[in-house]
C-alpha cells in the first residue's frame, strides 16, 4: 500500500484537485469557452478589422492571428495565479485539507507536485478548448497551431509555480495577492508583447517582456500558431526559461509543504 | 492478541526554541485499549498525538507505533493510523462520499473497494441519507462524525482522536461516544486527547493527566479518583465575597477543601453528612450540591487548577 502512494501519491492529490474542479463544472466550462469566443470576437471583429481595413498587418498575418495565441497564453497564465494563491491558502487555512492527505502515508512534496498535475491537466483542456475556437475563428494557420496547446500549460506552470511557493509561506492573507496581481501580474501581461511586438516598445521597457513568462509563451505559441520568426537558439531560451520557472517554484513549493505540514 | 504495546514512548520531549511543548512523557499503550490524554489546553496533548502520527518530528526520547519509529518509517506507520484531528478539515467543496472516497486513495485503496467501503463508513457514521450532499451543508455533529468515518477508511488498527466532541451539543457528544465504544469492541486502539473529564471517563480505560508537558498521573480513571480524592464532593457557594470567610469554620469538616472564585469544595466520603455538619455549624450556603469525585477534582489536586479555566 505504501509503495503504491510514494510512486503515486502525486496523481491522487491530482486527482483531488480535479474532483474539486468537477464541482464547479460550469463555471470552468464557461470559461474555457466563453474567454476565447469573447477575445476572437473583440480582437477579430473588432480592434483586428480596424486594423487590417488600413493594411496593417504585424509579421506579415492579421491581427487576429498575431493576437490569438498571445491571447490563448496569457489568459490561462494569469488564471493560473488564483490557481496558486487562493487554492493554496485555502488548503493551508482556510479549509486546512491539505493536513488530511499530510497524516496518510503520502508526503507532502507530492500534495505540491499534485497540486501542478492538476493544474496541467485543467489547463490542458482549457488550452485545448481555446485553440478549437482559434481554429474554428481561423486564426491558428499552421498544421502545428496544436503545439501552442502544451506551450500554453507550460507557461500556466511556469507562472503558477514560484506563486504557489510563495503562497504557502504565507499564514494570512492580507493584500499580498492583490498587490502581486496588480502590480506583478497585471504589466507582465499588458508588456509582454501580447497585443504588439514586444520590439516596438521603448529598450527600456523590453525588459519586463523579457522577464514575463508570458512574453516566453507567447513567442513559442506565435511560432506553432503561424509560424514566426525566430532563431532557434532564442525558442531554447524561450523553453529552458518556462521550464527552469516551473521547476525552481515546484521545488521551492515541496520544500515549504513539507516544512509546514510536518512541523 | 498479542501483548507487546502497540505505542511506547520513552522520555518523549518536543521544544519550540526555548519553550518545551513536551517534557519527558514515558508511557505503553496495549493493543483494544482505550487510552487517554487528560489536560488543559497547552498542555501538550496534541503535539503528543502529532509525534504519535508521525507528522511532527521529536526533539529527544523513543517512540514505536507497532514496533516501528515514526520518523524513520513515516508512510508506514501512518497506512496503520486513523487520525482525527482537533479541527475538522474535509473538504467542503465535496461531497460527503467524495470526501470518503477521496481520503481513501491516499492510501493507495482503488474505486472499486472504496465504493463499497465508504457506504459501510457512512452507514456507521449514520450519514447514508446525506452521501450525495455537499459537506458544507452538514451540522457540527456531522461534519464530525464524517471525519471520524473518513479516519477508517483505511481500517486502522490505532485511531488517534484529538478532542473529539470539541464545539458538539450534549446530544451530538454522546453520539460520537456510542460510534467510538463500538469501535473499541471491534478491538481498535483508540487515542483520545481531551480536556473534558467526563469524556475521558466515559472513554478511556486508562489515562495519564498532563500539564505543562509532563505526567502527572496515571491509572484508569476509578484509580485516579480513588488515589487523588475522595469518594464525594461537596460543592458550597456562599456568594463570591464570602467564600474566602468561610474557609477556617468549613477545614475541620472535610479531608480537604478547594477555594475556587464562585464555590467551596468540601472532599469528604460522605457528602450529605458534611452538608449537615455545615448547617449544624450555622453556616447557610446559598446553594449545595452533592456529587461523585471526578477526574476534575483529581487534576484541580495534582495541578491546583481547573482544567477549563
Amino acid at each position: 500500500m505504501t509503495e503504491r502512494v510514494r510512486r503515486w501519491g502525486a496523481l491522487y492529490h491530482a486527482e483531488h484537485y480535479l474532483l474539486v474542479a468537477r464541482a464547479f463544472l460550469w463555471t470552468v466550462l464557461l470559461n474555457a469557452i466563453g474567454t476565447p469566443l469573447l477575445y476572437m470576437v473583440a480582437m477579430g471583429v473588432g480592434l483586428g478589422s480596424l486594423l487590417d481595413a488600413k493594411g496593417t498587418t504585424v509579421d506579415g498575418v492579421s491581427y487576429l492571428v498575431f493576437v490569438a495565441p498571445a491571447i490563448m497564453v496569457a489568459t490561462s497564465a494569469q488564471s493560473a495565479f488564483g490557481e496558486n494563491t487562493y487554492t493554496v491558502m485555502a488548503g493551508f487555512k482556510w479549509q486546512r485539507t491539505y493536513y488530511g492527505p499530510a497524516a496518510t502515508p503520502m508526503d507532502p512534496s507530492q500534495i505540491a507536485w499534485g497540486h501542478q498535475i492538476g493544474i496541467a491537466i485543467r489547463y490542458l483542456f482549457q488550452a485545448s478548448m481555446f485553440w478549437v475556437i482559434m481554429v474554428l475563428f481561423d486564426a491558428a494557420p499552421s498544421v502545428w497551431s496544436f503545439l501552442a496547446i502544451p506551450v500554453t500549460v507550460l507557461t500556466a506552470l511556469a507562472m503558477g509555480a514560484p506563486m504557489q511557493a510563495y503562497a504557502a509561506t504565507l499564514d494570512s492573507e492580507g493584500a499580498q495577492f492583490t498587490t502581486i496581481q496588480r502590480f506583478v501580474v497585471m504589466p507582465m501581461f499588458l508588456f509582454a508583447g501580447t497585443f504588439f511586438a514586444l520590439s516596438s516598445m521603448p529598450i527600456y521597457l523590453q525588459w519586463i517582456g523579457w522577464i514575463s513568462p508570458m512574453w516566453h509563451g507567447s513567442q513559442l505559441a506565435r511560432w506553432a500558431s503561424y509560424g514566426l520568426a525566430e532563431p532557434w537558439w532564442l525558442r531554447v531560451v524561450h523553453v529552458v526559461y518556462l521550464a527552469g520557472l516551473f521547476l525552481l517554484g515546484g521545488t521551492l513549493a515541496a520544500r515549504t509543504y513539507r516544512r509546514r505540514l510536518w512541523s | 492478541m498479542s501483548t507487546a504495546p502497540v505505542i511506547q514512548a520513552r522520555d518523549l520531549r518536543k521544544k519550540y526554541g526555548d519553550f518545551t511543548a513536551v517534557d519527558g512523557i514515558s508511557f505503553d499503550v496495549m493493543p483494544g485499549e482505550s487510552f487517554g490524554l487528560l489536560g488543559p489546553n497547552g498542555a501538550g496533548k496534541s503535539t503528543t498525538m502529532r509525534m504519535i502520527g508521525g507528522t511532527l518530528a521529536r526533539s529527544g526520547g523513543q517512540l514505536t507505533i507497532n514496533g516501528l519509529d515514526p520518523e524513520e518509517n513515516g508512510p508506514a506507520v501512518r497506512a496503520h493510523l486513523g487520525v482525527i484531528p482537533q479541527q475538522d478539515n474535509l473538504d467542503e467543496d465535496l461531497r460527503v462520499r467524495e470526501n470518503l472516497i477521496m481520503y481513501g486513495r491516499y492510501f493507495g485503496l482503488t474505486r472499486s473497494h472504496l465504493k463499497e467501503k465508504s457506504q459501510e463508513l457512512l452507514e456507521f457514521a449514520q450519514l447514508t441519507e446525506k452521501a450525495d450532499e455537499r459537506v458544507r451543508e452538514l451540522s457540527g455533529g456531522m461534519k464530525r462524525r464524517l471525519t471520524i468515518a473518513r479516519g477508517l477508511v483505511n481500517d486502522p488498527k490505532i485511531l488517534l482522536l484529538d478532542e473529539p466532541t470539541t464545539g458538539l451539543d450534549p446530544q451530538a457528544r454522546h453520539t460520537l461516544w456510542d460510534r467510538l465504544f463500538r469501535l473499541k469492541e471491534q478491538g481498535v486502539t483508540l487515542i483520545v486527547t481531551t480536556h473534558f473529564m467526563d469524556e475521558a471517563e466515559q472513554l478511556c480505560d486508562r489515562l495519564i493527566v498532563v500539564d505543562k508537558g509532563s505526567i502527572m498521573a496515571e491509572g484508569s480513571p476509578a484509580q485516579l479518583i480513588r488515589e487523588y480524592s475522595t469518594r464525594e464532593v461537596l460543592e458550597l457557594r456562599f456568594g463570591s465575597s464570602r467564600n474566602e470567610a468561610v474557609v477556617d469554620q468549613l477545614e475541620q469538616l472535610a479531608e480537604r477543601i478547594e477555594v475556587l472564585p464562585d464555590r467551596v469544595l468540601l472532599y469528604t466520603a460522605d457528602g450529605e453528612a458534611t452538608l449537615e455538619k455545615v448547617t449544624q455549624a450555622g453556616l447557610q450556603p446559598v446553594t449545595s450540591l452533592v456529587r461523585r469525585s471526578s477526574l476534575e477534582d483529581v487534576f484541580l489536586r495534582l495541578t491546583g487548577r481547573t482544567l477549563i479555566d
